[in-house]
């Protein structure tokens, strides 16, 4: 009651009502993949909820602090206020260790998941036209994503971040001209400076969640606005979108997984021991942990700075150091290839038309074949930064395994690249549902050369499903309303209409945009009672999209009583 | 307006599970509070915050399952391409005689000063710079180390030749310079006869002292294996060959690691005698 008044009030000043009805109803594809922004979204908010927390208690300074508490091995030791103040966070603050470790948990998995929504967003082609913008978007918050973990992890001035934080340093230091003036301009001095934590701590707080959460926002409106892509299937096209409303189906389905993310983070906040920064010791320059790997979303920069060699380059008198390469060089391609494929894939594709419809990976050989490769080169990058502990495991000397993994990270790549595109060229030519069904007669056929207007079977779905047996519209009034689905009685599929309109044209309308070209429209069950000039109304609208012949047999022959509970088919008006 | 109709019935123990779910949620919460008045426990909190919220999750799961329709519904889309009249009505909306869009003269006036706010703004930001007017490439360039500055150990001992004895390293450091990032160095004592390549900064009867960071990326080259003469950089492994005047041999380092000249004083400590070799740490454009 209480929220019924209220929201009557609200509605009577901000006439909320229509832009709600539709919000509510707004169809959501169900596919798990869909699932994967949301994850990130939810770590996102896990981040800053226990963040804040964390800001309570950290005190991000470089100044002598004298750490006082439980921990009695560093008890009464002086270190940076920075690293006392995360130790006594971990040991004496009431459930501060859970809130720390829920952070660092969330950062992982955030960073994870937004990586697998890229991979699946690039896999199926949803970054192409007119998703591009949400895709730049998308690149620029991975970037954020990445450099807020780095702050963060480097912000406890604990030993092993202190080492992670050296070699970025000296790669930014290894930009030919301005490399140590960026450096200055960054820390306020050389490495270790006095203002690098603070300065650290104020991106990682303030600026750089402030403009993730701007293009979060961003990218959730541009969601609305261009609403989601959708596999193919039957009721799908090029001009709608089936599946859930958000509510209650989506809502309900997307707050369990809210609860989800956070059950999984806590679980593992609490008993999954993460980043022990009082194991470690404080940081120091001339003090070194080993084995030291980093957190996994930087360890491809750590694997490229092990794997590439000692080359450095002399330029009149001045030098490219080597981490030049794998630091900066790799790190600026992957990211300018990222931001420019849907670009380059228009260009060579010469494909400019908008898609609602996603691609499985088999329908674009080439980009799937791409994708494998990097994805690839990036997991060789992977295994490359724990060569050492590999070659412990292993028992052989790590520079073995260094020149394993060199020739590996240039060889796996093209193989698997290739071997991705054969078999999805096979299994687009063939028959066969899954990989598993695969003969050896499609895999031959996938290496001979594309057949000659091959390349159309891509875009089959696109046609308007003109003529297609036993696809019809059906169109009723209810109550005061008008409703509409679409049905397909070969596929076994109905698909209602996801509001109620207020008009018949209206639903008509919205009938004909979603599914342009089915073209039996009926109007089953009770008719209402046909106004006079209704008929030569509809007769005019549909004839201008010259339906209307099919439209008023269908019509005519169809309509009935609107008589509650009356369920005859006498035809004609009361 | 009409009667709500009433709720739909749902399928047996449906309900019951829903309802169990988030019960069990309220007393992880429940045991989240508890666990935490009562001194606190981390890993008990975790687990109870965790059956919270898995029992939200699963309710909820269940609920948006069970009780109301997945799938089913279309909703068409309005395409891209605006509507072929909006276009001319949009365009002549912002073409309009007194269109701010049409006065180019002025335009440009705008540009200008806004060109030159934006500069100017561009202007504070050197402060981020130190505040001494340091220069970042001589501040790479130049070390604590120098003529006369004594070398100390961590623990702020000055040191002599004999306390580096055979086989093992001692972490030195620049009196008067103890904190600085680029200073710390190890000295280690090697038999003369086994050099291939003479120290490029002079030893003292086999004494060598060397920087600590590596040319590679600037770790702290912390691990000496003995018997081979080499030090192992932890980052990146690379390692260098102390008898061939520590020589980059494997990984991806591909300089050596300064030499520091050093010399014993009239009272038997080890006093530099000049700064590195070389730059120490990793490369840098105006690196010699
Ligand atoms: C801060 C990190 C991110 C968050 C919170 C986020 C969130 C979301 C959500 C909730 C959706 C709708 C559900 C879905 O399709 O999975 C979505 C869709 C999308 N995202 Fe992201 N995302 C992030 C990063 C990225 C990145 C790194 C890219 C690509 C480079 C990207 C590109 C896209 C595109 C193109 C869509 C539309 C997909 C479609 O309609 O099928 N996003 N995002
Ligand atoms: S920092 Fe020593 S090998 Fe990279």
């Amino acid at each position: 009651m209480i929220m019924d008044r209220l929201a009557r009030a609200l509605d009577d000043r901000l006439r909320l009502s229509p832009l709600t009805r539709r919000a509510l109803a707004k169809v959501f594809p169900d596919h798990w993949s869909f699932m994967l922004g949301e994850i990130a979204l939810y770590s996102f908010v896990a981040l800053v909820l226990t963040g804040v927390y964390l800001t309570l208690f950290f005190d991000p300074s470089s100044a002598d602090r004298v750490y006082q508490g439980s921990y009695a091995p560093l008890d009464g030791t002086t270190t940076s206020a920075a690293y006392a103040s995360t130790v006594r966070l971990s040991w004496d603050v009431r459930a501060g260790l859970l809130i720390r470790q829920t952070h660092h948990w969330a950062a992982l998995i955030f960073v994870a998941a937004i990586l697998v929504h890229l991979v699946r967003i690039f896999f199926t082609g949803a970054f192409r036209k007119p998703r591009e913008t949400n895709w730049l978007v998308g690149v620029t918050m991975l970037m954020l994503a990445l450099a807020n973990g780095f702050t963060g992890y480097s912000l406890p001035d604990d030993l092993l971040s202190g080492l992670g934080l050296r070699i970025i340093v000296s790669v930014v230091e290894s930009i030919p001209l301005v490399g140590s003036w960026l450096v200055f301009l960054g820390l306020g001095g050389e490495f270790p400076s006095d203002e690098m934590i603070p300065r650290m701590f104020v991106s990682h707080v303030l600026l750089v969640p402030a403009l993730l959460v701007a293009l979060v926002s961003l990218h959730l409106a541009m969601i609305v606005r261009q609403k989601h892509a959708q596999f193919p299937g039957p009721g799908r096209t090029e001009h709608n979108v089936v599946g859930s409303r958000l509510y209650p189906s989506y809502a309900l389905r997307s707050l369990a997984l809210f609860a989800w993310v956070l059950a999984v983070l806590f679980a593992l906040g609490g008993l999954v021991q993460i980043n022990p920064i009082w194991l470690y010791g404080p940081s120091a320059p001339d003090q070194a942990t080993s084995p030291a790997q980093p957190d996994w979303y930087v360890a491809w920069g750590d694997g490229a700075l092990r794997l590439f060699p000692p080359w450095e380059i002399h330029v009149a008198g001045h030098l490219v150091p080597a981490p030049f390469f794998p630091g900066v060089v790799l790190g600026g391609v992957t990211f300018l290839a990222l931001y420019a494929w849907p670009f380059l894939e228009r260009w060579c594709t010469g494909d400019c038309r908008a898609h609602q419809l996603l691609d499985r990976p088999r329908d674009h050989p080439v980009r799937t074949g791409v994708g494998v490769m990097a994805l690839t080169f990036f997991g060789v990058l992977v295994v490359a930064a724990g060569d050492d502990i590999i070659a412990r495991l292993l028992r052989v000397p790590v520079y073995d395994v260094l020149y394993v993994l060199r020739v590996l990270v240039l060889v796996l790549p093209v193989l698997a690249g290739a071997l991705a595109f054969l078999l999805a060229r096979a299994l687009r030519r063939g028959d066969a549902a899954r990989l598993g069904e695969l003969t050896r007669a499609d895999l031959r056929a996938a290496g001979r050369r594309a057949r000659v207007g091959e390349a159309r079977a891509v875009d089959e779905s696109e046609l308007p499903a003109r003529d297609r047996p036993g696809q019809r519209i059906e169109l009723w009034p209810d109550g005061g309303v008008w409703r509409w689905r679409y049905r397909d009685e070969p596929a076994g599929v109905t698909l209602l209409h996801h509001r109620a309109v207020l008009t018949e044209r209206e639903a008509a309308d919205s009938a004909r945009l979603a599914y342009p070209g089915v073209d039996h429209v009926a109007v089953p069950g009770p008719p209402p009672p046909p106004p006079p000039g209704r008929v030569r109304t509809a007769l005019r609208r549909w004839g201008n999209v010259a339906l209307g012949v099919t439209l008023l047999v269908a019509a005519l022959r169809q309509r009935r009583n609107r008589h509650p509970g009356d369920d005859g088919d006498g035809t004609g008006s009361r | 307006m009409s009667r709500r109709p009433p709720v739909a019935p749902a399928p047996s123990g449906v309900n019951r599970r829903i309802i169990l779910s988030f019960l069990a949620s309220a007393a992880g919460a429940i045991g989240f509070a508890v666990t935490y008045g009562l001194g606190g426990h981390t890993q008990w909190e975790g687990v109870c915050l965790a059956v919270a919220f898995a029992g939200l999750a699963i309710g909820l799961a269940i609920w948006g399952r069970r009780l109301v329709p997945v799938g089913g519904y279309v909703e068409e889309h309005e395409g891209f391409t605006p509507p072929p009249d909006e276009k001319p009505l949009t365009a002549a909306a912002l073409s309009a005689p007194d269109s701010p869009i049409r006065r180019r003269g002025l335009l440009a006036a705008l540009g200008l000063a806004l060109t030159a706010l934006g500069v100017a703004a561009l202007f504070p930001l050197r402060s981020l710079l130190p505040w001494d007017r340091a220069r970042p490439v001589r501040a790479r360039m130049e070390t604590p180390w120098g003529p006369g500055v004594r070398l100390l150990t961590a623990g702020g001992q000055p040191l002599r030749p004999g306390d580096v004895p055979a086989g093992t390293v001692v972490g030195v450091f620049p009196e008067g310079g103890t904190d600085a990032g680029d200073a710390p160095a190890f000295a280690v004592r090697l038999q003369p006869e086994r050099f291939t390549r003479p120290p490029s900064a002079g030893h003292l009867d086999g004494l060598v002292v060397y920087s600590l960071l590596c040319t590679h990326a600037g770790c702290p080259v912390r691990l000496y294996l003995k018997g081979t003469g080499r030090m192992l950089c932890p980052c990146h492994q690379s390692s260098f060959d102390l008898f061939a005047d520590a020589e980059p041999v494997a990984g991806p380092a591909a300089r050596r690691l300064p030499g520091l000249p050093v010399a014993v004083d009239a009272d038997g400590y080890l006093r530099a005698t000049g700064d590195f070799t070389a730059p120490p740490g990793a490369g840098f454009w105006n690196r010699p």
